[in-house]
């Protein structure tokens, strides 16, 4: 049986475009993190050992008997623009999951478009990223991992995970400088499906 | 040339390749990634794009050139070539592609094909760019210097 150790999480990352795996597998193991990457939202369901009929799994966070090496995965970062399967189709798919609803998902998107920001929150994805994905949003994965994993064992550690940077969902709150910027800058920024964000001042980019 | 002329070669060509507007931030995000682990993240990165852009320009000609033109295919793949070129930081790709997306809603044909013309050119002028890039920073690696970061 193989576990994760408690040094390295392993993220699953579900994207159509080989480029863009690519590059989030790069972020990813930047960030010392084990990744698997696939193409699409059933190869996806097929790694976690997806059953529709799963329902005695509810103790578990890996993949049901039927796999041959139980896989633990701690976060799920996907796409949303997917052939066959979106990111949002498979977000359902896993919350609908007893057995795998307790796995953080993040989504993807090349497009910022708030309804459908809006529509992945609710459906419980913790974080919306904006690509080009960059390294200071791969940051932000850590803090959901760890709860994931403290909520599982049932540890009270909530005192830990609020002294850790970034707080969950803050719909209700005011934009906070620092934390959760992502979800809150994403809709912000207006309804533009393509924003362009001037991000190094230092070097001149003949802005469009 | 000695090392430090090659270098200086390599920082005056890429930064005008960032004046031009040919490549943007998210290119420096790719070199960032690069480290003596993965010395040819950028170049592998590159190289599939290059690849994928091709088959999806190719597509585009092939499904304008049909009688009926199936526009969400079009979209579809214009869609795509957005992507990877905003992933790869190919500026003036990703901006045809912004403009070309909006003649595929309208359906207009014309419009669609001077944009596939458009992101063929862009395409071609980015990736000639990067490819004399790399020979100059290869230049750099096999007479021993390295390579300058950005800033």
């Amino acid at each position: 049986m193989v576990m994760a150790s408690d040094s390295q999480f392993h993220v699953l990352a579900v994207d159509d475009s080989i480029i863009d795996r690519k590059l989030i597998e790069r972020l990813l193991k930047t960030s010392s993190f084990q990744v698997t990457a696939v193409d699409s939202g059933s190869k996806a369901l097929e790694f976690l050992g997806f059953n529709e009929d799963q329902q005695r799994n509810t103790d578990q966070r890996s993949v049901s008997p039927n796999n041959h090496h139980e896989v633990e995965v701690n976060l799920i970062i996907t796409d949303y623009c997917m052939p066959g399967m979106t990111g949002y189709d498979l977000l359902k798919k896993i919350k609908e999951s007893s057995s795998l609803k307790n796995i953080p998902v993040v989504i993807m998107s090349s497009e910022n478009v708030p309804s459908r920001i809006n529509r992945c929150l609710e459906e419980g994805a913790e974080e919306f990223f904006l690509k080009p994905v960059r390294l200071s949003d791969v940051n932000k994965l850590k803090p959901h991992m760890m709860k994931a994993k403290f909520k599982d064992h049932e540890k009270p550690a909530k005192q830990e995970e609020e002294a850790s940077e970034t707080p969950e969902v803050q719909q209700s709150q005011p934009p906070q400088p620092q934390s959760n910027n992502n979800k809150r800058k994403a809709m912000d920024e207006g309804l533009s499906s393509d924003r362009t964000r001037p991000r190094y001042s230092g070097l001149t980019v003949v802005s469009n | 040339m000695d090392v430090g002329q090659l270098q200086t070669r390599f920082v005056d060509y890429r930064k005008s390749m960032f004046c031009e507007g040919l490549l943007d931030s998210q290119f420096i995000q790719l070199q960032q990634l690069q480290d003596e682990s993965n010395p040819d993240f950028v170049v592998e990165v590159v190289s599939l794009f290059f690849e994928d852009s091709e088959k999806l320009l190719n597509e585009l000609s092939k499904t304008l050139g049909q009688q009926t033109i199936d526009f969400k295919k079009v979209d579809a793949h214009v869609h795509q070539l957005k992507g990877s070129s905003s992933s790869i930081g190919a500026q003036r790709v990703k901006n045809a592609c912004i403009a070309f997306r909006n003649y595929c809603e309208e359906e207009n044909i014309e419009g669609c094909l001077r944009c596939v013309q458009q992101a063929k050119q862009e395409y071609f002028l980015v990736k000639g760019k990067l490819e004399t890039l790399f020979r100059l920073e290869q230049q750099i690696v096999v007479a021993g210097g390295v390579i300058p970061m950005v800033e």
